[in-house]
Parts: structure tokens; sequence; C-alpha cells
């Protein structure tokens, strides 16, 4: 058997995730070996673009490598090397080939995947996750095909953005009240659907897919819809089963880690990105899974300092990780900005614009009690500088609870 | 060290300017306006700011 890689610290996950991570390991002071694995073929790639300008043909996909730092020059990439078992007792990872590998400290960004409906059939389906997935969905969005995206989350709402501006006939399907509602409570979320309806997209919102046809859709009130092609916007799954082997942790939803990031409180490995499932004390004691572009910075921050003092034997920061959320979308030439968690507010109250026009800039900000947990802006640049001037005032941590 | 931000591929997210404030600022029409050689102690910040980037719109040189 091939063995490799006694020492250093091996990266599974060679995305946004796992370059920052490497970054940052440098940023903390670890000289040793870094080998990142990765199951794609390609270096990092940026995934916002690919519901948006890729999808639209508007940019390349050559131009959304991720710019690395010149720090990282000397990692070793291993691309199109699957992970498929990982033993934290022994310090070994198993790849798809056979190989193993040994390391010293271990980080997980393995990130999620879309999830597919349950059932068979349908027109061409789709999904949107990779630059390979773009490119399929891409090439079918020829003005006047008929798209039926099922799920209205923020993928959901770009690609019928992107889809109808590309002169294709949308339609939206999903359980929910409003388009993203879950993100944005109820009030924004309507004024977004209103945006998209003013531009020509349907929606049959409250409604639940229940059989594919090679036609396209029976809904569950019956009604028939017709497609070219059909988009999964329903949701991801994190990319865990590679852990599974390592009794005691917790995977139910991503990899569960503590306020530092250590997965199952094991010291030398620690979670990173979209699949890390960490408790953020800006919002109370419970973990989540937060998937927005910019946690995996902020989480391999801290991982890296985390990492890095287990390995070297230095003083570990004691602050726990506590990023500020954030993340935007853009639908149409309208930017939604979100800073906070207004996901977790109890009301939202509208600071600026009118909800019922067609256009013009909206902010709302949530509260969870009495406090301002979350800002939202949609429109133009000027919306984005709102929020922002906001941003200050969610920076503050709550008092302990006594 | 230079900072070099490509303003045909910019759109305004902003995130630069939380990462380093002393090197970038939004005006009032949410437009970016940036220092393009800040002083050398300003290092680490502009490369987080070229992090944070979500379009990958900022080079760090020198
Ligand atoms: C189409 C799209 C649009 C988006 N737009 C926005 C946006 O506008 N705003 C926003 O805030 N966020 C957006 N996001 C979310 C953002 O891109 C993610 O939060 C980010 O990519 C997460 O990075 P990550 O490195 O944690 O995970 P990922 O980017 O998912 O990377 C994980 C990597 O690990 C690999 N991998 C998985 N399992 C294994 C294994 N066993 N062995 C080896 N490699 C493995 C995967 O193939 C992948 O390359 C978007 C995401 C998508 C897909």
């Amino acid at each position: 058997m091939e063995r490799t890689g006694r020492t250093g610290i091996a990266v599974v996950g060679a995305s946004l995730g796992g370059l920052r991570a490497a970054e940052q390991l440098r940023a903390a002071g670890w000289h040793g070996p870094i080998t990142l694995f990765g199951d794609e073929p390609h270096l990092p790639y940026n995934r916002p673009p690919l519901s948006k300008a890729v999808l639209a043909g508007h940019a390349l996909a050559a131009g959304t490598e991720l710019r690395r730092r010149p720090s990282v020059e000397d990692v070793e990439w291993r691309l199109g090397a699957a992970v498929s078992a990982a033993d934290l007792m022994t310090h070994t990872l198993t790849l798809t080939d056979g190989s193993v590998h040994m390391y010293e400290g271990l980080v997980a960004a393995t990130g999620v995947r879309p999830r597919r409906l349950p059932m068979p059939g349908g027109p061409p389906r789709h999904v949107v996750r990779t630059l390979e997935d773009s490119a399929a969905l891409a090439a079918g969005l020829a003005a006047g095909a008929r798209v039926l995206v099922i799920g209205s989350g923020f993928i959901g709402c770009e690609v019928a953005a992107t889809a109808r501006t590309a002169g294709c006939v949308v339609t939206v399907v999903a359980p929910e009240t409003e388009p993203m509602v879950l993100a944005l409570g109820p009030h924004l979320a309507r004024a977004l659907r209103r945006r998209h309806e003013a531009r020509g997209v349907r929606f049959h919102m409250g409604r639940l897919a229940t059989e594919l046809t090679p036609e396209g859709c029976v809904l569950d009130d019956g009604t028939e819809l017709r497609a070219d092609l059909l988009v999964e916007a329903i949701g991801s799954l994190p990319n865990t089963e590679w852990l599974a082997a390592t009794p005691g942790l917790d995977l139910t939803d991503g990899i569960l880690c503590d306020a530092h990031l250590r997965i199952g409180g094991i010291p030398h490995a620690v979670a990173v990105g979209d699949v890390a499932r960490f408790p953020n004390p800006r919002y109370g004691p419970v973990p989540r899974r937060v998937e927005h572009w910019s946690v995996p910075g902020d989480t391999a921050r801290h991982a890296a300092r985390t990492l890095v003092a287990t390995l070297t034997g230095t003083p570990r920061d004691p602050a726990p990780c506590a990023p500020l959320p954030s993340f935007w979308s853009d639908q149409y030439t309208l930017r939604l900005q979100s800073f906070g968690q207004p996901a977790l507010a109890d009301r939202s109250e509208l600071l600026e614009g009118d909800p019922t026009a067609p256009e013009g800039d909206l902010l709302y900000a949530y509260y969870q009690g009495p406090r301002l947990i979350g800002v939202a802006a949609l429109g133009g640049p000027t919306a984005t500088a709102a929020a922002a001037r906001h941003r200050p005032h969610l920076m503050t941590l709550p008092e302990p609870v006594t | 060290m230079r900072v070099i931000v490509d303003l045909d591929v910019c759109q305004d997210h902003g995130q630069c300017v939380f990462a380093a404030p002393d090197i970038f600022r939004l005006d009032e029409e949410g437009r970016l306006a940036y220092v393009d050689s800040p002083d050398a102690a300003l290092r680490a910040d502009a490369e987080d700011a070229a992090d944070v980037c979500p379009l990958q719109a900022i080079r760090v040189e020198g």
C-alpha cells in the first residue's frame, strides 16, 4: 500500500474554505507541509457567478479562479482526488484510489452538494453547484425555452432571474409563502416576488411538485406545468460521509464543532465553511451551519489559529469564533444585501422605500425582542451602502445571560 | 505597496471597506473610492480586503 505525507496538515475540500484555510495556516505561523485534497479537477474557483454572470454567458468560467496568496505557492494540490474515509483517531485519510495519507492536523472543508427531488423522470434536470453544472444549464437557456425552477431560495431566485433575462419563460414552484422568505422575512420577500413578477416570472407558492413527466410536472393541487427543462434548487446536503467511520462525531447536519471549530472536541481536527456547524455567541448557544460566502473566510481564520496553536503547543486565543453573517444575492440588476441574522428575527420594520413600488431601494431592520439582529436591503448600490451604515450596530455581542 | 481595483469588475459590495477602512470607502452614491498607494503598515488589511471581495477585483502589489 502506498503511504504518503507522514507529516503536515491535510485540508480536505479544495474550494473557497480549503484555500482560505491553507492561507490562514501560513498566516498563523505554520511552516510545515500542507496538502489540499479536492475531488473537483479545478483549482479553487468562485461559485457565486455560476448562477449569475457565468450562467448568463457574460463572464468566462476561466475568470472565476480564486486569487491565491503567494504564501500558498508551496502547498501540494491533490486535485481530482476524493477522500473516501478519515480516521481521526489514527490520523489517516483514505482516498478513493485506495492510497492512504497520514497527517498531523486536519481541516475539513468539504462543503455541500445539492439536494435532489426524490422522484424519477421529468424533462432534462439541472442543479447549480459546479462549473460543469452551470455550463450544462447555460446551454439550455435559449430565448423562449420554458424553464421550471423548483425551489425559491437564493439559488432558485437567481436562476429564475438569469433565465428570465435570457428571454426564457420562467415558472417557480415552492412550498413557502414567498421566495427567500426564510432568509428575508415575509415583507421583503413579498417585495422581491413583486419585482420578479413585474419582469414576467410566474410563481406557484405554497405548492409541491408531486410528479415529474417528460413534459413537465404536476403540482399537489393538480396543476400541470409544461417545461423544456427543470432546475432543482431545493437546498443542500453537507458532504460528511467521509467522516462517518470515526466514532462519536455528530454529523446530523454538517460537522458539529465547538466554539473554536474543533471537530467533536478533537484538538487536531477543525472544520470550516458550509460544512461546519458551530455556535455563534452573537446568537446564543445553538450551533448552526451558515451557507454564505463570507463564512469560509471567517471560519478559516479562526480554525487555522486553533489548529496551529494545538500543533505547535502555543497558547490559543480564548475568544470564540463569532463572525457577523452577511450575504448578498444579485437578481436582474437588483442587489440583495443582508447583515446579521434576519432569519432569527420575530419582526421586521421598513426603514426606507415603498415595498409596493416595482422599483426603488428598500431597507428593512430585523428585531429579536428589542434587539436589532439584522438589516437587509434590496435595490441599487445606494441600498447596499444604506445597509452597510447599520452594520456597526450589529457588531456588538449581546450581554451574557446570567 | 500598490492596491489596484479593477473597476470594470467591481460591483460596489463594500466588503473591502469593512476589512480595510483606511484604504477603501463607499461614497454617497454607494460607489467605491480607494487610496492606491497606502502605507505599507496596512498590508495585512489590504490582503484581507482582496480576500473578501466577492468579485476578486482587488490586487495588492509591491
Ligand atoms: C451557484 C451558487 C451561487 C452562490 N451565490 C452566493 C451569493 O450570491 N452570496 C453568498 O453569500 N453566497 C453564495 N453562494 C454560497 C457560497 O458559494 C458558499 O458558501 C461557498 O462556496 C462555500 O465554500 P466551501 O469551501 O465551504 O464549500 P464548497 O465551495 O462547496 O467546497 C467544497 C469542496 O470540497 C469538495 N469535496 C467534497 N467532498 C470531498 C471529498 N470527500 N474529498 C475531496 N473533496 C471533496 C467539493 O467538491 C468542493 O470542491 C453561492 C453558492 C452557489 C453554489
